[in-house]
């Protein structure tokens, strides 16, 4: 056999041992968290990020709208996505897709909150059989408030309405 | 335009949680990599493909098949990388012993010391198949690895009988840790470990809190009471037993080292690292002032080159480094180096030598982080555990496992004497082959507990019951 074939199979086959292990660990790297985090382009980030700034200079505004927006909406459609609106997470969606989310520090939580207001597993939230969807306070040390009530059972979310987690607020939107 | 403040990140669900498929893919690889070392191996030794490539492929590939297999019937949510990690290691092993049967130096060595020689390869194939047996029988048998739980003594004294029992036996190329019977020999060591971590993970999960809390502060340091350093005790009292009786040096760092380990992580105190360090210090240096099997091997480690003047001892070290060191960066290339040169044990012990030589500094490199994959994946496991024992438990495996690499491969390279033991799935040897089989399953095992999703809310019977309060 000629020497360059063997010397072509040499470092072929170190290439392949090494694309191994990087395949391997580029595996690890999607296996770390939960959830996949994807950043927005930048045409989409921008017709979003609008509304959000109006909110975020006018929140006493904000709270009051969607409250009678909410009940009227939640029976034509159900909610497709959940957006924290305030807190350090602002901007963050998470798509509706029948699976439980799970708020709180804990870094295995859905979306994990960095905020000392916050207890480790604070709340979820899931559908009902229904489609409802459905907040729960875990036990957690400062509570969860929907609007301005803390929650004390499992409570159906309006569309719109906020939830209130230390100091982010996230809201369900269609 | 963008404020500092908002993100414009989406989170969703990662794909099914199981990962099988990918688990496939990567199997599907490993199985590919062998095969083309041993197209690389035939086609340097003797200019042709190998006669036995498609068999030897297939063979490989159905071993993988069948895992993989019942990978996805019994631990459907198990971690993706174990088995195909292991499958290469353990295809890449048969490639290395096949290119060394293909060997005629070892072959006259053997020949004029009154052996028989025959092929290694087709024995380890029927191994590594006994071993996906053992693997599956694992899988299958072992519904929850909290059942381990309750034999915690009972595998206490399976493990002191695995131990002894080679003392027993006439020792077999320097060292007792062997059971033969007949024809047919066993390293029970190799299984002692895993049984050995059962127990390990049991005792400390009940005790750890008064190994951790009861601890006076001293100099940084938390001093455990007397009468807690007990069980430290007695395990480096049986490593040392284990050094003196079977001279195997590696068999009792292996457990000393696991035991140390497996303390450190249930208690979280750094005192017992530094204990396990003093005393396994203190134990090695007192045993080698006086056994002769020892000391021939620290002489051995700390001048490998002298047997070259004096002509006593075995120029295997010696050859090895020489290996290692002709390999240079990018290797000779597979089926061209000259290792066979270190004889006795070059497909066992000694394997990692051929690796060095013929893949060079890279391939060596490649080795090793498969391995360190193998023992993050069990650390990850143990991380993901949501019961103490199966913490403890994994974290007792994957250090066996590393540390068990970190003994033969240092050994190999010089960095620490010698011990005989075998380079996990890569070595030649049933007993390896097998337990290590077995532990990777106990590990396939727990991580699919630990990974399962946790189950969906129950409705509450009292929900409908209770008004909700609408704001």
């Amino acid at each position: 056999m000629s020497e360059l074939t063997l010397t072509v199979m040499r470092l072929g086959f170190l290439a392949v041992l090494w694309l191994f292990v990087i395949v391997a660990v580029q595996v690890i790297r999607s296996d770390l968290f939960g959830t996949r985090v994807t950043q927005r382009g930048s045409r989409r980030g921008g017709s979003d990020r609008t509304p959000q700034r109006q909110q975020a200079a006018a929140p006493q505004q904000r709270q009051q709208q969607p409250s009678g927006r909410g009940a009227g909406r939640q029976r034509r459609g159900a909610p497709t996505k959940l957006v924290v609106s305030e807190g350090t997470l602002t901007g963050t969606t998470v798509a509706l897709q029948g699976q439980t989310i799970s708020l709180g520090r804990a870094h295995d939580s859905t979306i994990v909150l960095d905020d000392d207001y916050a207890s480790s597993r604070h709340a979820r939230i899931y559908p009902d059989r229904d489609g409802q969807w459905i907040v729960e306070d875990l036990g957690s040390t400062n509570g969860t408030y929907l609007e301005r009530t803390r929650l004390t059972t499992p409570t159906p979310i309006p569309l719109g309405a906020p939830i209130r987690i230390g100091k982010t607020v996230i809201e369900l939107r269609k | 335009m963008s404020s500092s403040t908002t993100s414009t990140t989406t989170i969703s669900t990662a794909g099914p949680p199981s990962r099988r498929n990918t688990e496939l893919a990567m199997l599907a690889f490993a199985v590919l990599i062998p095969v083309f070392a041993y197209a690389n191996v035939g086609l340097a030794l003797s200019d042709e493909m190998p006669s036995g490539m498609l068999s030897y492929g297939l063979g490989l590939g159905l071993l993988a098949g069948v895992g993989h297999i019942v990978v996805r019937k019994f631990a459907p949510y198990a971690d993706p990388l174990l088995l195909p990690l292991a499958t290469l290691l353990n295809g890449l092993g048969l490639v290395l012993i096949w290119r060394l049967d293909q060997s005629e130096r070892l072959a006259r060595a053997a020949e004029a010391q009154g052996f028989v020689y025959g092929a290694s390869a087709p024995n380890q194939l029927m191994y590594s198949a006994m071993g996906v047996a053992f693997f599956v029988g694992v899988l299958m048998l072992l519904k929850d690895h909290r059942i381990l739980q309750r034999y915690t003594y009972i595998s206490m004294a399976g493990a002191l009988i695995l131990l002894v029992m080679p003392v027993f036996f006439p020792a077999k190329f320097g060292a007792r840790i062997w059971v033969t019977v007949g024809s047919f020999s066993i390293q029970p060591a190799e299984f002692a470990k895993i049984v050995i971590a059962v127990f390990f993970a049991g005792y400390l999960m009940v005790k750890r809190d008064a190994l951790a809390l009861a601890s006076r502060r001293f100099m940084g340091l938390y001093l455990p009471r007397g009468r807690d350093l007990g069980p430290i005790l007695v395990v480096w009292a049986m490593s040392i037993l284990i050094l003196v009786f079977e001279t195997d040096l590696g068999t009792s760092l292996l457990f000393f080292g696991m035991f140390v380990v497996m303390l450190y992580v249930a208690t979280e105190r750094t005192s017992w690292i530094v204990f396990g360090l003093l005393m396994s210090a203190v134990g090695a240096v007192g045993v080698a002032t006086f056994e002769p099997h020892v000391q021939q091997r620290v002489d051995a480690w700390l001048d490998p080159f002298a047997v070259f003047e004096t002509g006593q001892g075995t120029e295997q070290i010696a050859q090895a480094l020489m290996a290692f060191g002709s390999g240079g960066v990018m290797g000779t290339g597979l089926g061209q180096g000259n290792s066979d040169l270190i004889g006795f044990a070059a497909n066992s012990d000694f394997i990692l030598a051929t690796v060095g030589e013929e893949l060079g500094l890279a391939g060596t490199m490649a080795i090793l982080l498969l391995y360190g994959l193998i023992v993050e994946r069990g650390v990850r496991t143990a991380l993901a555990a949501r019961d103490p024992f199966g913490k403890l438990l994994a974290i007792g495996l994957s250090a066996a496992f590393g540390i068990q690499v970190f003994v033969v491969a240092g050994g190999v390279m010089g960095l620490i004497p010698l011990t005989g033991m075998t380079m996990p799935f890569l070595a030649y040897g049933g007993s390896s082959v097998l337990a290590n089989w077995a532990l990777i399953a106990i590990l396939i095992k727990i991580s699919d507990t630990a990974r399962r999703p946790a189950p969906a809310p129950a409705p509450s019977p009292d929900a409908e019951m209770t008004q909700v309060v609408r704001p």
